[in-house]
């Protein structure tokens, strides 16, 4: 794999600690809906860092979307979630930023930011290609206002339906629910085995493990479960 | 290409920069959990470890013989090939020297399989000289099925995705057969001190 050189152009802030970043990338291959791309930033003395990050939008977008999470203590998220956007959308400084990207490997665990990002692609790409597979979203969050791509989901179509999970409080609304994230629920909004869906699990850490467990236990195959497991890329 | 991402200077550390291959950050104390499926859930009373394949006979030891072992105490440091590194892990296992003594292999290589389905290949000279350990405690507990337990394959001067997890047995292979992600593409050995994280497309 070769890196490719990509640049910053635009940035659109999604909640009060992940930003949208919209890349061109020279010479890019392309990706397939939920794959994640390594991000490398070089310094002006050749010190490099490098994270990877979920891929926001769809294969059939000529645009590379990230939607990136900042960890206070990281090296590369407060780079792309403040430094990169110093300057305002369109403004030549910003467009001057040159990122490099790399195209990762098809679920791999290691990709950083929200759990949702791999979804959103893959909703996009459901979209896009017309696609008539029958698809259940189950957002867990613990708030509405922690809710990242809540917008763009919503417009999934028909073949699509999400409910958001809250574990604290939530809209009234019937795509909502309260509570925890347990066998009761999963039972009710996630495709049963007997249809044999293929189940994608999205971070954190403690969230797959518990509920691909719980899908395990419900009588999924635990080769149909896919995990990415990491939390933050700091 | 040599460009520069403006405005990036980077927070580098330097604790332990001679021992932080290219490419790689020092993740502290966290320790990231990947793995691509569930995580499995032994059953100690019909788990066992086989070594198996281009070998004159099947060596297998169930979880009481496993324990009776010859077990060490190995002090490493882990490098996951999506760039993070951590120092001075502690765990406690058997030499794959002790596994494979007695053994006449008749392949160079070896395809180490686990419960879940996973398999990662790898030469069989880099498991033999006190370089590679079946693990089943860390940091002086027993190990956490999230991190493999109850055992699993330790190869610290391979990055992580070679230690399988749930280690299930070693298939001893003639030829290198590729694992689950060398064959998305990871690279064949994987030294991180070459940097070898992709095949060459």
């Amino acid at each position: 794999m070769t890196w490719s050189h990509a640049v910053v152009r635009a940035v659109c802030p999604k909640s009060r600690t992940a930003v949208r970043l919209v890349l061109a990338a020279e010479g890019w291959l392309g990706h397939l809906a939920g794959q994640h791309v390594d991000v490398r930033l070089t310094a002006e003395d050749g010190y490099t860092a490098w994270r990877s990050y979920s891929v926001a939008s769809a294969p059939e977008q000529q645009l590379v979307s990230l939607v990136v999470q900042r960890v206070e203590v990281g090296e590369v998220s407060p780079y792309l979630t403040q430094d990169v956007q110093r300057g305002r959308p369109g403004d030549p400084r910003t467009r001057r930023r040159a990122l490099r990207l790399e195209g990762g490997i098809w679920r791999d665990g290691a990709a950083g930011g929200s759990g949702v990002v791999p979804f959103l692609s893959m909703l996009e790409h459901h979209r896009l290609s017309h696609s008539s597979a029958e698809v259940r979203l189950l957002y867990g969050l613990r708030s509405p206002d922690a809710a990242i791509g809540a917008a763009g989901l919503r417009r999934a179509g028909p073949r699509v339906r999400m409910t958001c999970v809250h574990s604290r409080q939530a809209p009234r609304d019937r795509d909502s629910a309260t509570g925890r994230l347990d066998a009761a629920v999963l039972h009710a909004h996630v495709m049963g085995p007997a249809s044999a869906p293929q189940m994608f699990v999205c971070r954190p850490t403690g969230f797959v493990e518990s509920v691909a467990d719980l899908l395990v236990g419900l009588g999924h195959a635990p080769a149909s479960i896919n995990t990415e497991r990491l939390g933050d890329a700091a | 290409m040599a460009t520069t991402t403006r405005g990036f200077s980077g927070r580098r550390r330097e604790r332990h920069d001679d021992r932080l291959p290219p490419g790689q950050y020092d993740v502290g104390d966290a320790f990231p959990v990947l793995s691509a499926g569930p995580t499995p859930r032994a059953d100690l009373t019909t788990w066992d470890l086989t070594v198996q394949g281009q070998v004159d006979h099947v060596a297998r030891w169930n979880w009481v013989e496993f324990a009776a072992l010859p077990h060490e105490d190995i002090t490493a440091d882990l490098h996951c090939v999506t760039s993070w590194s951590k120092f001075d892990t502690r765990w406690h296992g058997v030499s794959l020297d002790t596994l494979l003594d007695g053994l006449a292999t008749g392949g160079d290589f070896v395809t180490a399989f686990s419960d879940g389905g996973y398999t990662t290949n790898i030469p069989l000279a880099d498991l033999r000289g006190r370089r590679a350990w079946a693990v089943d405690s860390y940091a002086g507990a027993p190990l956490e099925p999230v991190h493999g337990g109850p055992v699993r394959l330790l190869v610290p001067h391979l990055y992580l995705w070679k230690s399988a997890k749930w280690l299930r047995g070693i298939t001893v292979t003639a030829s290198d057969e590729l694992g689950f992600w060398e064959r998305f593409g990871y690279h064949p050995y994987g030294d991180p001190w070459r940097e070898q994280r992709y095949a060459r497309a």
